[in-house]
């Protein structure tokens, strides 16, 4: 085996592990999103990212990878790779890129869902994830991350791992979806306590060990000379340095070192530190990790003061911290800082600001108009679990008392025997 | 008979059974409780928006004595479950018509 056969085999190694890791993020999204909400509605939370991974894989292979990676436009692909055909077994390092990059555009819509917990209608949902991935994320993917062909890439925008294609774009996106759709019933009135820390704090861990495979990987080599390690080390440095910023800014303005505020800040962490890559030093991944845990901290009570109901905090999280860490990397780029790059990490920043929320809130207007978005009040206040799913997330009769639970459901066998009789 | 009722700290609910026993008291019954007396709540703070809970979880214990037993079992619940701090609970007693063991169908202080 030559060299770059080695290099070759050990690339590929690589980022189909890293694929695998990116992967995890969306079920780890599932339950950091999904023990903030209430009882009533966590499944409903839980499955708003679950089914982005069923839609947006089978999407990515239909035409989704060639709209973003396919052709020479500025602004969008093309359909040269339909059904990834003339793509073969023999092209390896490619192969893994492709389900590479399926992840995060799994990943990037189901972001969104935070925003709009607890009151829409879940198959408007699936639809919206569809529609959003082909007219939004797959065009700005393709902007931002194919090579010497999107405008952005070559404005020469640094984003290593998607500041703008993912936290910006999704950001963005959930907040014109929740201005379309509205508040949830009983915003700023009735508490909305997130009814399982510890599956919030579970589901930030998993999203932290996911992000090495979203960041580190998308160097996509693994020479020496390879980002990959240094972007490890800075995903990690930046993502504690914006737990201690959020939890001193708390303690400072709450009085209280909160378990939802570390989870909360290791996110706003991650999220900064994902467009430097290697073009800051870990010195700088401390600056922007502190400041992106502080100013998040801050941020996440506008949607008090404006009156948007941006549940999860979506907007407060992604799309502040999307834009420090995407306008930071400006200035503490190892090579090239200064007002000229920052100006171009603004420009990245605002185009893909706007083109989401436009294209976003006409989507959202679009379904709302015919399908309907918004669910049902009564559903709402009932509870989506059992609306849309026809589940409960959690069994509240006691173990052992029997004979009230058990008079009340039919097991399965025995609604069979009650239908037909079963031979013996 | 008289039945004493008292709402007390979870965490006091060991010591006040030790003491019923070590006093002799045959059986109690304990329920899991939410209220609020003098001290009110307490405030919860989730990404910088305050709650304020007004119902604090507490613990039921319901005891069946004799009449004569009463006013001293009051007391020894109420060394037991007193810490000094606010919100240490309330104790009160209930007169009691009658009281049947259901297995073997005794009334009265037998039953107890």
């Amino acid at each position: 085996m030559s060299p770059e056969e080695a290099l070759s085999a050990t690339n590929v190694a690589y980022v189909v592990i890293c694929a695998a890791m990116v992967m995890l993020m969306t079920p780890g999204l599932a339950f950091f999103y999904g023990g903030m909400v209430r009882v009533k509605s966590a499944l409903n939370m839980l499955m708003m990212s679950f089914i982005s991974l069923g839609i947006v894989s089978l999407l990515w292979v239909l035409y989704g990878y060639s709209l973003a990676f396919g052709g020479t436009s500025p602004v969008i692909g093309n359909l040269d790779f339909i059904g990834l055909r003339d793509i073969s077994v023999d092209q390896g390092e490619l192969v893994a890129f492709i389900a590479f990059q399926l992840m995060f555009a799994v990943l990037t819509p189901a972001l969104m869902s935070g925003a709009l917990a607890d009151r829409v209608k879940f198959g408007t949902w699936a639809l919206f994830v569809a529609l959003w991935v082909t007219v939004v994320y797959f065009p700005v993917a393709h902007w931002v991350w194919a090579a010497d062909e999107g405008w952005l890439f070559n404005q020469g925008v640094i984003d290593f791992a998607g500041g703008t294609a993912v936290h910006i774009n999704a950001g963005a996106g959930a907040l014109a979806a929740v201005l379309v759709v509205g508040k949830r019933v009983g915003f700023k009135r009735d508490p909305m306590r997130p009814h399982n820390l510890p599956m919030v704090l579970l589901g930030a861990a998993l999203l932290w060990f996911g992000w090495f495979g979203f960041n580190a990987g998308s160097a996509l080599t693994t020479g020496s000379g390879s980002p990959a390690a240094m972007m490890a080390l800075n995903t990690q440095v930046a993502t504690g340095a914006a737990v201690v910023g959020w939890l001193v800014y708390e303690r400072l303005r709450h009085g209280a070192f909160t378990t939802l505020g570390a989870a909360s800040g290791a996110i706003a962490g991650l999220v900064a530190i994902t467009p430097s890559g290697a073009n800051v030093n870990p010195m700088g991944a401390i600056l922007i990790g502190l400041v992106a845990g502080a100013l998040c901290a801050w941020a996440v009570s506008w949607k008090f003061k404006l009156g948007f109901d941006d549940s999860l905090d979506v907007v407060g999280v992604h799309l502040v911290g999307g834009v420090v860490g995407t306008l930071l990397v400006g200035f503490l780029a190892t090579e090239g800082a200064g007002f000229e790059q920052f100006g171009k990490q603004a420009l990245g920043a605002v185009a893909v600001m706007a083109y989401s929320f436009v294209v976003t809130y006409l989507i959202a207007q679009l379904l709302q108009r015919t399908v309907g978005f918004r669910a049902s009040e009564e559903d709402e206040t009932a509870g989506l679990d059992l609306a849309y799913h026809a589940e409960t997330g959690y069994d509240f009769s006691q173990a052992g008392s029997g004979t009230v639970a058990g008079s009340t459901v039919t097991a399965p066998a025995d609604r069979a025997a009650g239908q037909k009789k079963v031979d013996a | 008979m008289k039945l004493i009722v008292a709402v007390i700290k979870p965490h006091q609910l060991d010591e006040v059974k030790e003491a019923l026993q070590a006093f002799g008291v045959q059986g109690l019954t304990v329920t899991e409780a939410n209220g609020y007396g003098r001290q009110r709540g307490h405030t919860e703070v989730y990404r910088g928006a305050e709650y304020t809970v007004d119902l604090v979880p507490k613990v039921r214990v319901e005891i069946l004595v004799e009449d004569d037993d009463a006013d001293q079992l009051v007391d020894v619940v109420v060394k037991a479950a007193r810490t000094g701090k606010i919100g240490d609970g309330k104790v009160w007693t209930l007169p009691v018509d009658t009281a049947v063991r259901v297995r073997t169908g005794e009334r009265g202080p037998d039953a107890l």
